[in-house]
């Protein structure tokens, strides 16, 4: 049976989360794009039933504190636009933080980007003189460990889990005399994700002021 | 502000959105292009202040005129107060994180007494004086306006004006006297003069209080020229178009939705009510204005919900109107629009109808505030228990599964059968949704204890004692109970302060400044409420709080208010106290005018409108003779 109220297109878009907006949360988040849609007046697809929901999904939350340079999310219309109209519709009137940098239409029975993700990768600026060497001795002895057994929330509880697998990579390098700067990339997945916050705290700088940008995200689709 | 600084701060807090701005339709105007800038400042959270229609007219209204800027500025949580003293960072403001203490103008919105000790505390977190005796021309002048400084006494040492009444031109003649003050180079006296003299702005330096023996007030006197005998508020004749640009938080706050207001003031006369006596006259917008504000707001803010802001929507003449035009423009768009005030009428239940056509069905909320006939009858909010009944009967027959239902005890002549009677009438609605739902039917009862508000014709009554409402509260939690029944009641101590400091005199700024001091600030959270310190305040000042909220003041005592005036006369008020006590009704006063004063008070502004712009009757010979006579010419 054809379903005349199915939504019509999906499509993927591409953002960018700048300092302003780094402490909003994820579900704060969410809103502000429902806003946004509506005030792009797209024609955006809703839920069925008793509290209908407008069709979007992010990828991933950003962390509070954590900027975003190539984030996404999908958004599911009830009539079709090309993504060039979504782009010229959604840029004046988004927040200052949010920035819209490309738009593909995808499948729309393709399955959801969280089911597709794979890993991140995060730029940690570090304001510390500490010599690189030293960091990058602890950074060996991180990758060298067979486990890390560490402590976290979950739905109310803390759990243990093992840090180590989630830590596909990390560098360091110096900005100058005062910055260090480490590059990771980490598991994103439906079977668990590492957090950056959890790693420098491993290498004993979570306490030192340091800001932390996600610079990508990987999915499955991308090979 | 240093950025830097902040980023240390911000990730240590709750909620740090609360303190970053950059919200859509946020204003941030050329520092250096304004000659008058003004921090708008609520003293209570981000989620509270950014729901606050007041603020949200004035930021407007200010940002729109050439020259002049208006930030915002809330009160910081706990935790960011604490981060922000110990890293010495001042009180700044959400669009240029300016240093409140760098404004001309701090403008406080005080919609209810407890914020006063937080409008101490953003005073003192700006690095300025509490006192206003101890700031002068350096420091940004301090003026608080909103529904609370109808008595601003017990802030008249901490304030230097109070603006009374509707903000949107008063604040343009501020700025224009900030203005001319800041290029003459006027001191802080100066300065204030200039301020007394424009119609609205009370300057209480410029007034002495004198006390008799019993501690009542003796004598009110202006001390200077332009301090006018009595001060009256400032009213717009005709309100201007609704704001079409709202500011849309990230952070989900207390009333996260777009609002138009469709109606100021309101013609029912509630006696309880401080809102009702002072916002009048009544005064709508035309159906069309409040149309294109929709779309406007739609357009230009995203919000999924858009609430028609009034104190009775359903005496907004042209009701069904509207909301039949608003469901056939949005009815299929995903905008919920909502009717916050709604009377125990069927019409309200058709009106819900149509509003929630689509969408889930919630509660349905109404406000009897008294469970008998006859003590609804003293508070003039006549409706006979079969209407509400049957009104209850629609709803639970539509579908919706929840009403709640507001009461209030400790009115005038209330005895216990009038408390017995929220039990049975409460528990007369949960069966017809019994009859008509089963189990499923919900009724949510709050009761709150009856404040004694200035300017109402209840301001000569005594707060009911602690011992009756314990007495009255047990009961309730006793009798109440069960399921499908729901009760929710009031903290007495938090109403005792609220009480006291509504009737207030200036006495009262020492305590609460102790109050202050001794930790006392969130007073409207009950988790940060801090009786002890409000306790050790008043016994250290030796002020009485029973003075303030236990007497029956006799009808001749001067008030710490009575030289401000609302527009309502307080002959109006005592015969209309008197009337209460009577059990004698004065329903609709567009059906017929009982001379409250207003038209007297606004006679320069009414000429110049249409006769039914206020929704008052047309004035017999007889009743404008009758009010003349009222005010004493």
């Amino acid at each position: 049976m054809v379903d005349d109220q199915s939504p019509k297109q999906r499509l993927r878009l591409w953002f960018a989360r700048g300092r302003e907006l780094r402490y909003v949360s994820h579900l704060d988040m969410a809103r502000a794009w429902e806003r946004s849609f509506r005030r792009a007046g797209l024609p955006v697809a809703y839920s069925r039933g008793f509290n209908p929901r407008p069709r979007f999904q992010i990828a991933a939350a950003l962390p509070v504190g954590v900027t975003g340079r190539r984030e996404l999310i999908d958004v599911w219309l009830d009539s079709p636009l090309t993504p060039q109209d979504l782009l010229d519709r959604l840029r004046p009137v988004l927040p200052r933080g949010l920035d819209a940098l490309d738009v593909q239409q995808v499948d729309l029975r393709a399955p959801s980007l969280q089911s597709q993700m794979r890993a991140a990768s995060y730029l940690v600026a570090v304001n510390s003189r500490e010599p690189v060497a030293a960091i990058q001795t602890r950074i060996e002895s991180l990758l060298d460990a067979p486990v890390i057994m560490r402590q976290r929330h979950h739905k109310g509880k803390m759990q243990s889990y093992d840090l180590r697998p989630l830590v596909q990579s990390v560098e360091v390098k110096p900005r100058g005399d005062e910055e260090r700067v480490l590059s990771m990339r980490l598991q994103a997945s439906p079977q668990g994700a590492g957090r950056p916050d959890e790693v420098l705290d491993v290498l004993g700088l979570s306490t030192v002021p340091h800001s932390i940008e996600r610079t990508n995200l990987y999915f499955e689709f991308d090979k | 502000m240093r950025d830097e600084l902040l980023d240390r701060i911000l990730p240590t807090v709750s909620k740090p959105a609360r303190y970053t701005g950059g919200e859509w339709n946020s204003i941030t105007k050329d520092w250096d292009a304004c000659d008058v800038r003004w921090a708008l400042a609520f003293p209570d959270t981000y989620e509270i202040g950014m729901s606050n229609l007041g603020v949200a007219i004035l930021y407007d209204q200010l940002n729109g005129q050439e020259g002049i800027l208006a930030e915002r500025v809330y009160a910081p949580w706990i935790d960011m107060e604490d981060a922000m003293r110990a890293a010495g960072v001042p009180l700044f403001t959400l669009e240029s994180r300016q240093a409140v203490a760098k404004f001309d103008i701090i403008g406080f919105s005080l919609p209810y007494e407890q914020l006063y000790t937080n409008l101490l505390n953003m005073l003192d977190l700006a690095g300025l004086p509490v006192l206003a005796a101890e700031r002068d021309e350096r420091h940004p002048l301090v003026i608080a306006g909103g529904g609370a400084v109808f008595n601003p006494e017990p802030l008249a040492d901490f304030v230097d004006a109070f603006a009374l009444g509707d903000g949107e031109e008063m604040v343009l003649d501020i700025s224009h006297a900030i203005r001319q003050a800041k290029q003459q180079r006027d001191r802080r006296e100066a300065v204030l003069r200039r301020l007394a003299a424009i119609d609205g702005v009370y300057v209480p330096r410029f007034y002495q209080v004198t006390y008799g023996q019993d501690g009542t007030i003796a004598s009110v006197q202006p001390t200077v020229d332009e301090a006018r005998m009595p001060v009256r508020k400032r009213l717009v004749p005709t309100l201007p178009p609704p704001i079409s640009r709202p500011l849309v938080p990230f952070l989900d706050t207390v009333h996260n939705r777009a609002v138009v207001e469709i109606q100021r003031g309101c013609t029912r006369g509630c006696r309880f009510c401080h809102a009702g006596m002072v916002y009048r006259p009544m005064r709508e917008r035309p159906v069309d204005q409040v149309l294109e504000a929709v779309d406007a707001i739609v357009a230009n803010a995203g919000f999924e919900e858009i609430a028609l802001l009034s104190l009775s929507a359903s005496d907004y003449s042209q009701i069904e109107t509207l909301v039949g035009e608003l469901v056939s423009r949005y009815g299929d768009r995903h905008l919920s629009i909502s009717l916050p005030s709604l009377r125990i009428e069927s019409v309200s239940v058709d009106l819900m109808e149509q509003l929630q056509s689509t969408g889930r069905r919630t509660s349905f909320t109404f406000a009897p505030e008294a469970a008998t006939e006859r003590l609804r009858a003293v508070i003039n909010k006549p409706i006979a228990d079969q209407d509400l009944l049957d009104v209850a009967e629609e709803i639970y027959g539509r579908g919706w599964k929840t009403i709640k239902l507001y009461f209030m005890i400790g009115h005038p002549t209330q005895g216990l059968e009038d408390v017995a009677a929220i039990v049975e009438l409460s528990k007369q609605v949960r069966a017809v949704g019994r009859r008509l739902l089963g189990r499923k039917a919900q009724v949510n009862v709050g009761v709150s204890t009856l404040v004694p508000k200035p300017h109402t014709p209840f301001q000569w009554l005594p707060l009911a004692t602690e011992d009756e409402v314990k007495e009255q509260q047990d009961y309730l939690k006793e009798h109440l109970r069960g399921p499908g029944l729901k009760l929710n009641w009031n903290n007495y101590q938090e109403t005792l302060l609220e009480a006291a400091l509504s009737r207030g005199d200036r006495r009262l700024g020492a305590v609460i400044q102790r109050a202050w001091q001794l930790g006392a600030r969130f007073d409207g959270w009950s988790d940060q409420f801090k009786v002890e310190a409000w306790r050790q305040a008043f016994r250290e000042t030796g002020l009485e709080l029973g003075f303030y909220v236990r007497r029956l003041r006799p009808v001749e005592e001067v008030f710490p208010w009575d030289h401000l005036d609302a527009g309502v006369s307080k002959r109006f008020l005592i015969r209309d106290y008197e009337a209460a006590l009577q059990g004698e009704t004065r329903p609709d006063c567009r059906e017929q005018c009982y001379a409250c004063g207003i038209l007297t008070a606004f006679r320069t502004e009414r000429a110049d409108l249409e006769e039914d712009a206020w929704g008052c009757p047309p004035l017999r010979a007889g009743s404008r003779s009758k009010e003349t006579v009222a005010h004493g010419g």
